[in-house]
């Protein structure tokens, strides 16, 4: 382990604090050796064990079998693995681009009611969805986009009566109807994480380009955008991971199916671990997703520290 | 002005289709609580004769009584040595700038994105290995460990802007590390604390997977985790099945409405930090 020299800046003064420091640093660090010890035993040794599984071929009972990265290869080649992942990234349309583009419209349509009192009912209620399970959410949706459910009733309503269908139960829309789940989940939350980044322009900002002759769309170009990097990286963040990594509402609302489409990661790797007993596989996909997630967040981290330095 | 007013009033017009597309599923659930049980009831309609027992039928199906107990346990054990726990550790790597901390506080952030399912397969091992398989030590347990990175982070966050004199002033009168903690830095880190508890008693009470893979017995689950087993054993009786999920997410909902300001501060900064 690297030493940092974390009393560096204060080394003209160092030699007569030392033994308080160095004791100190033993106090401190029983301060951090509690939630070290959770962390560890909970978090990182099943992580180096997923790994470990990850080479083996076990059905989690009786011996087993050293197969090097022939999980992996699995996890590449064989359609119903891959798939799972391929959707995980087409989820990301639904769970990321929709909720940010959505919610940068809407925040900046908003923004000057913005301290209204209906927006702030409005602050309530759009955050319900992030308050229940999202469990629930799925019963409730898996209902609405039924053959018989609202959403058909209103496209029957404005004259669609055509397009009616079981959303979640044909091989084409079940898919994006699940998506569309998830972007209700989280485009209240995008909505008003970017709102509250809009409320920090400075508003002269805005004057100027109007002075300028700035329309409402060249300010939004140049103005809001730019100034909201960091809350539309968060956003896209928080999504993009609850995107890969979802599970509650598609173990709800299809259990990965029609046939394959909805099929997640998450739910494949709960599949394959508990029910077809693929140990070995079922880890391969575990670390492929926990990379996956990780090589997505990083990027976006980079990209907003960037703008602020 | 008379752009400036339209804005407003697209942007009312807006804001009010948003509330109708986000409280939609709540109605439709009602309404179809409300309809004869055994039943297919088309869209929203308003239902001849209102079956209010059925809200009373569900809360005796899902037995809401041990499962709200339950819950209520699993919370207790959870969110106070979290918050201690994360306090404690997000104290020492934010404020005492220990030597070799930096790689403590990289090695708590690489698990900010973990998701769930990437441990579940070895976490079941090992409960069941520790004999705490269908007991609510196995959510309790693990999920203090997976709610370690956020909680540190979160508090280093705060104690990294305390001012270092405040320290100095106080080990001038001869405090110790922990009575500096104790005595100054917790009371001071309050506003931080509490958020943080109200996102832990979050994501403890919707917990899911945990719950349906290391616990059997639903009345030992989250209530997020016994609704999935609600909905497998009366998933064909709809009107019931959306009474009891309605019940089942009527807690949070009281308690968001109860402390919203706080809610919406803490979910907002929260996603801010994470």
């Amino acid at each position: 382990m690297t030493a940092h020299p974390a009393g560096g800046r204060s080394a003209h003064r160092r030699p007569a604090r030392s033994r308080p420091r160095r004791a100190r640093g033993l106090a401190g660090w029983l301060f951090v050796l509690p939630a070290l010890a959770f962390y560890a035993v909970f978090v990182l040794r099943p992580v180096t064990l997923t790994f470990q599984y990850s080479l083996y071929d076990w059905n989690g009972i009786g011996a087993s079998t050293w197969v090097g990265l022939a999980n992996y290869g699995k996890v590449f080649t064989e359609p119903d693995l891959f798939d799972s992942l391929v959707n995980a990234f087409q989820l990301i349309v639904f769970f990321s681009a929709v909720p940010v583009v959505l919610g940068l419209a809407i925040a900046a349509t908003i923004r000057r009611i913005a301290a209204s009192r209906l927006a702030l009912v409005a602050r309530t209620v759009l955050f319900l969805p992030q308050v229940i399970p999202l469990v629930a959410a799925g019963i409730a949706w898996s209902w609405l986009l039924a053959s018989t459910g609202v959403v058909n009733q209103l496209l029957t309503l404005v004259g669609l009566g055509g397009v009616t269908r079981a959303w979640l139960g044909d091989f084409a829309t079940a898919l994006p109807a699940v998506g569309m789940i998830g972007a209700w989940v989280l485009l209240g939350l995008c909505t008003l994480l970017l709102l509250a980044g809009m409320s920090k322009i400075d508003p002269a900002l805005y004057e100027a380009a109007r002075l300028d002759g700035a329309g409402p769309w060249r300010e939004f170009v140049s103005i809001t955008v730019p100034s909201l990097r960091q809350e539309i990286a968060v956003c896209v963040t928080v999504t993009v991971i609850a995107a890969l990594a979802s599970f509650d509402i598609i173990y709800i609302a299809t259990q990965g199916g029609p046939g394959n489409t909805t099929m997640v990661p998450g739910l494949q790797i709960f599949y394959l671990a508990f029910s077809e007993r693929e140990v070995g596989t079922a880890s391969a996909l575990a670390m492929v997703l926990m990379l996956l997630v990780i090589a997505c967040a990083l990027p976006i981290q980079w990209f907003a520290k960037d703008g602020n330095k | 002005m008379i752009t400036a007013r339209r804005e407003a009033w697209t942007g009312r017009l807006l804001l009010i289709l948003m509330m109708a597309v986000t409280l939609l599923p709540f109605v439709s659930l009602f309404v179809t609580a409300l309809h004869p049980s055994g039943t297919y009831p088309a869209g929203l309609a308003w239902p001849g004769d209102p079956q209010w027992g059925n809200f009373l039928r569900a809360f005796e199906a899902a037995n809401m009584g041990a499962l709200l107990w339950s819950s209520v346990l699993i919370v207790l054990g959870v969110v106070p040595l979290s918050i201690l726990l994360g306090t404690m550790a997000g104290f020492a790597l934010g404020h005492l700038r220990l030597v070799g901390g930096r790689v403590v506080f990289l090695l708590f952030v690489l698990g900010l994105t973990l998701p769930f399912e990437g441990i579940i397969t070895p976490l079941y091992y090992q409960i069941r290995d520790m004999g705490l398989l269908n007991t609510r030590w196995a959510i309790i347990l693990p999920l203090i460990g997976l709610f370690m990175p956020f909680s540190v982070f979160w508090m280093r966050a705060h104690f990294v802007n305390m001012p270092g004199e405040l320290s100095e002033s106080a080990r001038m009168d001869g405090a110790n590390v922990w009575q500096l903690f104790r005595r100054i830095h917790v009371p001071l880190a309050m506003p931080a604390i509490s958020s943080l508890g109200i996102l832990l008693f979050l994501w403890t009470w919707n917990q899911f997977l945990l719950a349906i893979v290391l616990v059997d017995d639903p009345a030992k689950r989250t209530m997020s985790g016994a609704l999935g087993a609600f909905q497998g054993q009366w998933g064909t009786d709809i009107p019931l099945l959306c009474a009891g999920s309605l019940l089942i997410l009527t807690p949070t909902l009281v308690i968001f409405l109860i402390f919203q300001r706080h809610f919406v501060k803490a979910l907002l900064q929260g996603s801010l930090k994470g």
